[in-house]
């Protein structure tokens, strides 16, 4: 009978641990966001910055970024209509709102639902996270601005964030 | 057989988007007569100054197209945003003016946000003259 008790409880954290893991939840902040994948998406939101990772804002925020091209962040990022219509539907399936991944959940989670973000970098979320870095340090020039992910975060397009994969260039 | 007769499918049916830059340049010749049926040519001189004439934009910045691209169209240029542009010229770049619907995507793009205005042909064509004679 203690047999069999011993083996359920070694049962039940065997499978209680995989499931943290596959979650991403033994980590700090959740693993990596899920792979997402679209060529309209990654060839033109990549060509003049880096790839952005759906989960990063909620859907509605996307879906205003997204009808603003012809003025984004100071630039003319208009697309035809149709692939503005599919990377728009790509967006807003995969958005923080729309994701089961813990990272992604608490940016969802530090928006005011009265409000709709166009930069990550203003969500407070973001801030929070970075709060150790000096406005020195992002303007690096092996860096740029805050904006660049990818400075830092080496696998930033694959929407991994890992405190373990930081390394801040100099 | 069945391989070969995929890849010349394949082939026949990049064609409608490929171009070559000449194909491209008769193209801006056609729109350009229509705009102005004094159209005298294009130049690649007149190309280059365009390229590099820098203008004050309403948001108080100087930019030309040499401000992203470098001053030479040979060099790796710079977005805004810290990406790396390829070379514009096709001695270094073969695969610029290659492909139309591109091609028209950042004339349209960068016409606004240099000149916060649409390029006319006739800058087009003088622009893709410059490139081309660039060695």
């Amino acid at each position: 009978m203690k047999n069999w008790m011993q083996l359920l409880l070694l049962f039940t954290s065997i499978s209680a641990t995989s499931a943290l893991l596959a979650s991403g939840g033994m980590e700090e902040g959740g693993g990596a966001m899920p792979v997402v994948s679209n060529a309209k998406w990654a060839a033109e939101c990549s060509s003049c910055h880096m790839l952005y990772h759906p989960g990063l804002l909620p859907e509605r925020s996307w879906r205003k970024m997204m009808l603003g091209l012809d003025k984004h962040f100071g630039e003319n990022a208009s697309l035809d209509a149709a692939t503005q219509k599919e990377i728009t539907a790509f967006l807003a399936l995969n958005s923080a709102d729309k994701q089961d991944n813990r990272r992604a959940k608490r940016i969802n989670q530090s928006i005011p639902a009265n409000s709709t973000p166009l930069r990550i970098t203003e969500t407070r979320y973001f801030t929070d996270k970075h709060d150790e870095v000096s406005a020195n340090t992002f303007k690096r020039k092996s860096i740029g601005s805050a904006s660049n992910c990818a400075a830092c975060h080496k696998n930033a397009e694959k929407g991994n964030f890992s405190e373990s994969q930081i390394k801040i260039p100099r | 057989m069945r391989k070969s007769m995929l890849i010349i499918g394949l082939l026949l049916s990049f064609k409608t988007f490929a171009a070559t830059p000449q194909e491209l340049l008769k193209q801006y010749e056609a729109q350009a007569k229509q705009e102005h049926s004094a159209f005298a040519g294009f130049s690649a001189e007149k190309g280059a100054t365009f390229f590099k004439t820098e203008r004050l934009h309403s948001d108080g910045k100087k930019v030309s197209c040499a401000t992203c691209h470098t001053a030479d169209p040979r060099n790796q240029g710079k977005t805004r945003a810290n990406k790396v542009i390829e070379p514009m010229a096709p001695i270094v770049n073969p695969k610029r003016f290659t492909d139309r619907a591109k091609v028209e995507k950042w004339f349209g793009r960068n016409c606004r946000d240099v000149l916060e205005r649409a390029c006319t042909a006739q800058e087009k064509g003088d622009y893709v003259a410059y490139m081309l004679s660039i060695q």
